[in-house]
């Protein structure tokens, strides 16, 4: 069976795109090949910034015959309907077979499919995909129309079988396929031929070609690490930079060189950045001190001074780039040192979100609610309100305009060099976190007060001018910051309700909303009186708040809304401790679910408790229990909550389920007063075996009565006991 | 002087070798455009040539001024006013990136010494309604050009697509000659009788530019410049194709293109003094391009810019 080898070889492809265009190419082409009838035994696809490689092994020398049978019209049907049948099976009548069927005599047609070589497959395939490659940009070059990353020049498809190798014959916008390619660009230019992909990774090897990404991100660290070490230092650990340079070179060549001492006492992360953002440098540090001290450039070729000048056109240009670095810190510290306010104040002039007004507006409103959390977190009130205004002023100094990552992290060395509290300047740095759910959490109480203020903020603002995440749409990371609420108050077990603060905020957001109109307002006033010469007045109508009672609160229905924007995002939080969604909504279902410590608290009792064959059971004897008693109470029309009377209890098990309730009865009420929800819980379950016992025993839908009535009492209180610790109606199953 | 065979000696003997170079391989070498512009791409011979069907092939150095990049001459490596060389060449021929290479071996860049790449980087100029792919060009880590195949300019497909290459001239000849800064670098030849540094021409200037940029320009007059500018642009492109007086179809694109020039430059010299919000940048920009569109509406109407004559 032969052996499929596709190079596309290109002008170089940028180095974020390869590992992508690897997969598709093999993804397109094999989908494309099975589809086609040729099955294979393996597969790998490789890249370089000048090629996509496609191996393809064991693959079907031609597809296999295929034959179908179909069933047509009744022998005698009118003619239309079996030329109909004809045209549609390519056969003409004396084609046709007569068969007897139960329900008649009826015309059957073989239709069979001849198989088809190999190399006719492929080419279709090949050009398909290469038509519809999913580049996230494409470009067309010279006079033609197709497209690809970067112009496309020579197309190697060949199939090699113990015979040989055969090319593939396909063209394309006038390129033919071949079996030939190039080496590297510098070092080994000219076209050679191949015979299969031992050959060709071979000779590329010679022609100093590394094909397999892994082997030169491989080789990289390797030789970066061997260097570092021999000089007592350690190379700086980035997996991202590690992927990108290999995507940038086909001979990758480590070469390690000098930062200039005057450079040495920047942050070592204004160093890392920097070199990392402009250079494409790995950094190296000194493990004892974990100082910057050297870096380390990969190049794409060798050369006959062992890449000295290379080595110093690198350490020339990293001077030039560092010496901005430091004419920025120097700058920045200079105004950190004098006064801060020139950096707030200029926030007055940025626009945050043009319905939400300014950054300034923003940060104002962000120590209102820190201030207001401080309580629920246990901060300082004054060090949580001036945390918050001075957590976000590094977004003016030039360090983080010139490299936006560093913003925070900048803040915090320039408050603590600006004299403040050391807990002050981190939350400059801590308040963004968590970004992810992997993100590590704040756990300083400074910290995670101006981090939850921050996230609540995003979130009531976009909430109060609708601007909610749709389907994969969330271009504010709404999302994000909801999980970054849930995490922060789950992991510092904070106890508040939402909605108090979120309505607080939701009302400060609105004033902005106000402010930020009114000016719009103003412009559109100017430019109207411009045009017209004349005056204008126009009115903003107040932003209507509507509002419904929770728990006894009247609630802003915005707020409302977020709060179960938020469960949502709970709710898959909790899926990865294993905790399914309905467990949750029986927990949403109670009171205080704007709590979420509580809230989660009672998923995790309930889960666990749910998890036993007791809790199990117990759920399924509380919904017959429901079952009866709802159907009974529809159809006499009146609720049955009237304590039950002992004694009209019959049965040993109708008596035993009256002693059951009162001791659970005793236990859970004290147990849920204490938010014990795993003894409520564990008293709950211990009903299951009286409830299952009293089921068994008695027909609650009796001729008697009084007994009847006595019993859906009974089960009432099942229903009250059950429902005081959750909703266990939404449990599913 | 275009003695490829040893190091240049002077910015200008690197200039010389890339005309030479360009020149023989087939591109028309023209003169600066006498007008103020941001980069070599806003040239006639690159904005409006890259529209169109008609083959193109030309090269040229263009002064070029970027009002807020003013550092008084004391910044080793910024300036307000630059030169670019930049070459177009439509259809992009099949071996562009050789032919680069070739260039940087003709100014005295050993191949076998340095470590050239082509990184990513994908041009595009809100306002020209101007965007290509392709790549910056390091060479040891240092960027000395800018590799584009243009895909639409003006808003209009360019079919076929051009090649364009751009060198930051300076930035280049300091690594070439190995000076640090800019105001350092020889002119001419070291060695003539009268040898001038960069410095000995543009310090001075540097100084008198970035003082008018930043603190004398009549802000009032330039916005009034700008108004002027589009309104011309706009009146030109609404005559008549047919000339009323010599009875022929004239287009008048170059004309109008020159107002569009002049916003533009207009545009950057008010955003150095400071008087435009952030709000306010898109919507300049927006205008400019507007300008820059309707111009090559009309020279997809001239007959170089491929209409039946």
């Amino acid at each position: 069976m032969p052996d499929l080898l596709i190079e596309l070889f290109s002008e170089e492809i940028p180095a974020r795109m390869q590992t992508r265009a690897g997969e598709d190419l093999k993804k397109r082409i094999t989908d494309g090949l099975v589809e086609g009838g040729l099955t294979y035994a393996g597969a790998a696809a490789f890249t370089t910034p000048r090629r996509l490689t496609l191996t393809v092994q064991g693959l079907l020398g031609e597809s296999p015959t295929v034959r179908e049978e179909r069933k047509g019209p009744k022998v005698g049907a009118p003619d239309k309907a079996i030329e109909g049948f004809l045209r549609g099976a390519g056969l003409t009548r004396d084609q046709l077979e007569e068969r007897d069927t139960p329900k008649g005599t009826v015309y059957f047609a073989s239709i069979e499919k001849p198989g088809r070589p190999a190399a006719d497959i492929i080419a279709e395939v090949l050009e398909t995909t290469i038509r519809n490659f999913p580049w996230p940009k494409s470009m067309r070059w010279g006079g033609g129309a197709l497209r690809w990353v970067r112009p496309l020049h020579s197309i190697l498809c060949i199939l090699t079988d113990e015979a040989g190798a055969e090319v593939v014959p396909m063209e394309i916008d006038g390129i033919k396929t071949g079996d030939s390619t190039e080496g590297h660009r510098f070092m080994a230019p000219g076209r050679f031929s191949v015979t299969s992909f031992e050959d060709y990774e071979a000779q590329l090897k010679r022609a100093h070609v590394v094909l397999s990404p892994t082997e030169r991100a491989d080789h990289v660290w390797a030789d970066a690490q061997n260097m570092a070490f021999a000089a007592g230092l350690e190379v700086v650990d980035d997996k991202g930079l590690l992927g990108e340079v290999a995507g940038l070179v086909e001979w990758p060549v480590v070469l390690m060189g000098e930062i200039g001492a005057e450079f040495l006492d920047l942050p070592p992360e204004v160093l890392q950045t920097s070199m990392k953002e402009h250079q494409k440098f790995f950094s190296v540090k000194d493990p004892k001190t974990g100082r910057i001290e050297r870096f380390i450039t990969v190049a794409n070729r060798e050369t006959a001074d062992n890449g000295a000048t290379i080595l110093a056109g690198n350490q020339k240009v990293l001077s030039a780039r560092l010496a901005d670095a430091k004419f920025f810190w120097e700058n920045d510290l200079r105004v950190a040192k004098s006064d801060m306010s020139a950096w707030t104040d200029a926030l007055k002039n940025v626009t945050f979100h043009n319905k939400l007004g300014t950054q300034a507006e923003r940060i104002d409103r962000i120590a209102a609610l820190a201030r207001e959390l401080a309580s629920v977190t246990g901060a300082d009130a004054d060090q949580a309100e001036k945390a918050a205004r001075l957590a976000k002023a590094d977004l003016s100094s030039e360090m983080v305009y010139e490299f936006p990552e560093l913003q925070g992290l900048m803040g915090r060395y320039y408050i603590e060099a600006a004299g403040e509290d050391a807990a002050v300047a981190a939350v400059a740095q801590e308040h963004y976190s968590p970004l992810g759910p992997s993100d590590d959490v704040p756990t300083a109480p400074l910290s995670v007060t101006v981090a939850l203020a921050d996230k609540l903020d995003t979130l009531t603002g976009f909430w109060a001018i609708d601007e909610k995440p749709t389907g994969s749409k969330d271009p504010f990371a709404l999302r994000r910051a909801a999980l970054g609420v849930i995490r922060l108050m789950l992991e510092a077990n904070l106890r508040c309700q939402l909605h108090d603060y979120q309505s607080n905020q939701l009302k400060r957001c609105n004033e902005s909303i106000g402010s930020a109109s009114a000016k719009i307002a103003k412009e559109a006033a100017k430019v109207f009186k411009e045009k017209t010469g004349g005056g204008v007045s126009m009115g903003f109508a107040g932003s209507i708040t509507v509002s419904s009672l929770v728990d006894g609160r009247q609630v802003d229905s915005r707020s409302i809304d977020l709060l179960s924007f938020i469960h949502d995002r709970l709710k898959v939080f909790l899926r990865d401790e294993g905790i399914r969604h309905d467990i949750i909504d029986a927990c949403i279902a109670m009171e205080g679910n704007d709590d979420l410590t509580l809230l989660v608290k009672r998923a995790r009792a309930l889960n666990e408790v749910l998890a036993t064959e007791d809790g199990e059971n117990l759920v399924q004897g509380f919904k017959r229990a429901n079952n009866i008693l709802t159907q009974a109470e529809e159809k006499d029309g009146v609720e049955y909550s009237y304590g039950a009377d002992p004694k009209f209890a019959e049965t040993d098990g109708e008596k035993a389920l009256f002693a059951a309730l009162d001791a659970g009865q005793a236990k859970i009420a004290p147990a849920l007063e204490a938010e014990d929800f795993p003894a409520a819980m564990a008293a709950m379950a211990e009903l299951r075996a009286p409830v299952d016992a009293f089921f068994e025993d008695v027909q609650v839908n009796t001729d008697n009565d009084v007994l009847r009535r006595n019993r859906l009492n009974l089960l009432s209180q099942i229903r009250a006991i059950c429902s005081s610790v959750a909703d266990l109606t939404r449990i599913e199953g | 002087m275009s003695d490829t065979s040893s190091a240049p000696r002077s910015f200008q003997e690197i200039i010389l070798r890339l005309q030479t170079y360009w020149a023989l391989k087939g591109c028309a070498i023209l003169q600066p455009y006498d007008m103020e512009v941001g980069a070599g791409t806003f040239h006639p011979a690159t904005t409006l040539r890259a529209l169109g069907s008609n083959p193109w092939a030309a090269a040229y150095v263009q002064p070029s001024r970027r009002p807020t990049d003013g550092r008084y001459g004391e910044n080793p490596n910024r300036l307000q006013h630059y030169y670019q060389y930049q070459v177009l060449i439509k259809p992009s021929p099949p071996d562009l990136q050789a032919l680069y290479l070739g260039s940087l071996e003709a100014i005295g860049i050993d191949m076998d010494l340095h470590d050239i790449r082509f990184v990513e980087d994908d041009w595009e100029s809100p306002t020209l309604g101007a965007w290509g792919l392709g790549w910056e060009v390091w060479c040891d880590g240092m960027e000395v050009s800018q590799f584009t195949y243009f895909q639409q300019v003006g808003g209009h497909d360019c079919i076929p697509v051009s090649g364009e290459l751009t060198y930051g001239l300076e930035r280049l000849a300091m690594y070439v000659l190995g000076i640090d800064h800019v105001m350092d670098m020889p002119f001419n030849d070291p060695q003539s009788p009268s040898p001038l540094t960069y410095g000995d021409i543009f310090n001075q200037t540097e100084e008198e530019y970035a003082r008018w940029n930043f603190d004398v320009a009549n802000t009032e007059v330039l916005l009034r410049h700008f108004e002027e500018a589009e309104a011309e642009c706009a009146t030109i492109l609404a005559q008549e194709h047919d000339d009323p007086k010599t009875g022929k179809r004239i287009v008048m694109a170059h004309p109008a293109y020159d107002q569009c020039i002049k916003a533009s430059h207009i545009f950057n010299l008010l955003d150095a003094r400071g008087v435009i919000s952030v709000t306010e940048r898109q919507a300049y920009i927006g205008r400019v391009r507007a300008l820059a569109k309707q111009c090559a509406d009309a020279f997809v109407q001239t007959t170089a810019g491929g209409h039946p004559a």
